[in-house]
């Protein structure tokens, strides 16, 4: 029998990204990445280009975590308090496409490190792995408005993604990507009209779009998972049907979010019903970014190499 | 294509005769078009029109029931393909897989081992739905020995697996009442399966490589007098499943393609339960009707049900935490006390953020009808009586020696009328939880 023709037309594209420089382009990368792209919804490439696969980000702290559980800490345990040897061990162990460095530690609760410091280590990742940097401030306002410019100089030229900025605080940082090279990230709180705010905010100044990158704050499965999920979802629905203040890639935050779960980070004595934490833990950040993989997402965040590996063969098995 | 009001009125009566409970006819068929009437309510209608309104008005996606009694799985009857358009109405049945050639001992332990995959989160059991039990003996006793068991020693649904109709027939006589999903049918024994499913009024799943097949297999499975299908698209490539699954709903959404207006199964086989769960989570997010996999460890259930959880809720309503009390950590008498709304997102932000501040404490959780704080202020649910009526109802005063209320950053402006109204002390907290392990540690503890 004969199948009705079900391939939606779609007049919009996701804007295309890429991310790191190198040599000749004046940075220092191995290599670059590639992001956006779309022209389907997710996985569906018989409507269309499904545009660059999606990609993973693995955490880089600038300080030891100390609320990660220890089925976090374990696989990094040689590296916690060397940010570039994490880096290198993400990128050459755990196959990580991209670094997202997380300036934590110059919050001013949490160890109010000073921008010198943070430019050291920015420095110090950039000397020690070839893929592109993510670099992600303290989202304390104030602090970084006077560290992220700095870090942001250090690192110009290498064409990095920088965030976040909100619709309250995105003037200094917008104005010092555009200046040093850089992509920027905008974030909003599970909200589509901020969301489109804060990118005309940013391109008010401007700042090119197909150079944003958007984030929805992410919720972890079972906290929120659904309201990401249908927030991204209509997103790119939008980016595709030809929202141009709506057609930028998304990033979402899934190696945080999911291990400050119970359902994670539970002891096993705590939960013995829920099974051993070792699988547990990972198992809830994977599921949380397969979930949110179908929404449309073209970076994911993430920490446990077992959950980066499983997310990494799905993502092949369905692109 | 779905019909119009006006299509619908033009089939009616036109009598007016208010018989069907609604003042006219034509208000009757704009109700019947937004599916929100039945065509039974009218008792005068002719048989012409029960005909061609009976067909137009059924729905898209076939309902399809699998078991019986208060553990019985429905799926099918969607109605879109984004969750934020409406919602998606029948969660997806989670199934494990067990099969009949174990030795005794092994299938008892697996069968005690599905039967207790309950998980209990945030004060809500979830649990999965059927046991596939799989004829992988291709023996016909092996196989009715693995169904009465899983029949009398399981609540759960069932579905029974074998390409083999005398196998099937066999097993059938077992569990017939227990109403199973007769998995099976493919092009070479499709009438045999369905006559079986048609004597035993038991539903059936239809299997082939494509959708095209699909769609002439459900014919004939119809032509043989079976209602209740289920499609399979299981299979080997990833991709290509989950595309198919995208294709079938379009279809039968968008185009009204009836022979393929029905749930789908998909079976997810991978020897590592990260890559299983990984697939059988993409499939249901994506349409699946049933997932059935092998593992069956409560740490790769847990993520598929509460991904299932967090799809089927209804995102045009506030999702809400029980309003009272909540301890978070060893909370004593001396603890801090915060409140915030029972929106279920505000809450369990609120509660996470005092979970990682590792200072035990109590959060009050006000009903506000499940609004954020600032919806919830700003519609006035948010209030010093409401403030007030949650203090009482909770008995705060017994739980904590102190009188200091911390209240959210965003309604600071409430202080004063609060503080006149409980007689407690109020204590501004920060605007954003995230703020709340640094004012915790530092205003708090000073």
């Amino acid at each position: 029998m004969e199948l009705p023709n079900v391939a939606d037309k779609w007049t919009g594209v996701v804007n295309e990204i890429t991310l790191g420089a190198t040599k000749d382009k004046g940075g220092s990368r191995q290599k670059t990445v590639t992001i956006g792209g779309s022209k389907s919804v997710p996985f569906m490439d018989f409507e269309g280009n499904p545009g660059r696969k999606p990609v993973i980000a693995m955490d880089v702290y600038d300080t030891s975590p100390d609320d990660w559980p220890e089925t976090l800490t374990k696989p990094f345990s040689d590296v916690l308090n060397n940010p570039a040897q994490w880096a290198k061990k993400c990128v050459e162990q755990y196959g990580a496409d991209l670094i997202c460095l997380k300036l934590d530690g110059i919050h001013p609760d949490k160890g109010n490190k000073s921008a010198e410091e943070a430019v050291k280590t920015v420095k110090s990742i950039l000397a020690a792995v070839g893929v592109p940097l993510i670099i992600w401030g303290c989202e304390d306002d104030e602090k970084d408005n006077e560290v992220m410019p700095k870090v942001s100089q250090a690192a110009k030229g290498e064409n990095c993604l920088m965030g976040i900025v909100t619709q309250d605080n995105y003037k200094t940082l917008t104005a010092t990507c555009l200046a040093d090279g850089h992509a920027i990230i905008t974030l909003s709180p599970v909200d589509i009209n901020i969301a489109k705010q804060v990118n005309i905010l940013v391109s008010e100044m401007d700042f090119p779009l197909n150079r944003i990158v958007m984030f929805q704050s992410t919720g972890a499965l079972g906290y929120g998972l659904e309201y990401t999920y249908s927030i991204q979802e209509r997103e790119r629905l939008a980016a595709l049907t030809g929202d141009k203040m709506m057609s930028m890639p998304v990033i979402c935050d899934v190696g945080h979010e999911a291990w400050r779960t119970k359902e994670a980070k539970s002891n096993d004595s705590e939960v013995p019903q829920w099974g051993p934490r070792e699988e547990r833990g990972p198992m809830w950040e994977a599921i949380t970014a397969i979930g949110l993989l179908q929404s449309g997402v073209d970076i994911i965040r993430m920490n446990h190499p077992k959950a980066v590996a499983a997310v990494k063969k799905c993502i092949d098995r369905l692109y | 294509m779905a019909l119009t009001g006006l299509d619908i009125y033009k089939l009616l009566p036109k009598t007016n005769c208010k018989k069907c409970g609604r003042p006219t006819c034509l208000a009757f068929a704009m109700q019947l078009a937004q599916k929100k009437a039945n065509l039974s309510d009218c008792p005068d209608v002719s048989e012409e029109a029960k005909k061609v309104l009976g067909a137009a008005s059924a729905p898209p996606i076939k309902l399809v029931t699998v078991g019986t009694g208060a553990k019985k799985v429905e799926v099918g009857e969607e109605n879109v393909l984004f969750r934020h358009e409406e919602k998606f109405y029948h969660p997806t049945g989670v199934a494990v897989t067990i099969h009949d050639d174990l030795n005794d001992a092994d299938f008892n332990e697996r069968l005690k081992r599905i039967n207790s995959l309950k998980i209990s989160r945030v004060g809500t059991e979830i649990e999965i739905d059927l046991i596939a039990i799989i004829n992988k003996s291709n023996n016909a006793q092996k196989f009715t020995e693995a169904a009465k068991k899983v029949s009398s020693g399981s609540h759960l649904s069932i579905i029974l697996s074998s390409a083999s109709v005398e196998n099937m027939k066999a097993a059938l006589s077992a569990c017939a009442e227990k109403r199973p999903l007769i998995h099976g049918a493919n092009s070479g024994n499709c009438e045999s399966m369905a006559a079986l499913a048609k004597e035993k009024n038991c539903p059936m799943t239809v299997t082939a490589q494509t959708l095209e097949e699909l769609a002439d297999l459900t014919e004939r499975a119809k032509k043989a007098g079976v209602e209740e299908i289920v499609l399979d698209v299981s299979g080997n490539n990833p991709k290509e499943v989950l595309q198919k699954l995208t294709k079938v709903r379009r279809a039968a959404l968008k185009k009204n393609f009836r022979t393929l207006g029905f749930p789908m199964i998909t079976f997810v086989c991978d020897d590592d339960p990260f890559h299983e769960i990984s697939l059988a989570s993409t499939y249901l997010v994506k349409y699946a009707g049933i997932v059935a996999v092998n593992v069956c460890e409560p740490w790769a259930i847990m993520p598929l049900l509460t991904a299932r959880t967090n799809l089927f809720t209804d995102p045009q309503k506030p999702i809400q935490v029980e309003p009272r009390l909540y301890a978070v950590g060893d909370a004593k008498e001396d603890s801090p006390v915060l409140f915030t709304t029972n929106f279920s997102l505000t809450y369990y932000t609120v509660e996470g953020e005092v979970e990682a501040s590792r200072i035990p404490a109590f959060i009050l959780s006000v009903d506000t009808g499940g609004t954020s704080v600032l919806t919830a202020y700003s519609g006035d649910k948010l209030n010093d009586k409401a403030v007030a009526k949650a203090m009482a109802d909770a008995k705060v005063e017994t739980k904590v020696k102190h009188k200091k209320l911390i209240i959210p950053g965003l309604v600071a402006v409430m202080s004063g009328k609060l503080q006149e109204t409980l007689g407690w002390e109020i204590l501004v907290g920060p605007r954003e939880a995230s703020g709340l392990p640094s004012y915790l540690k530092t205003v708090w503890r000073a």
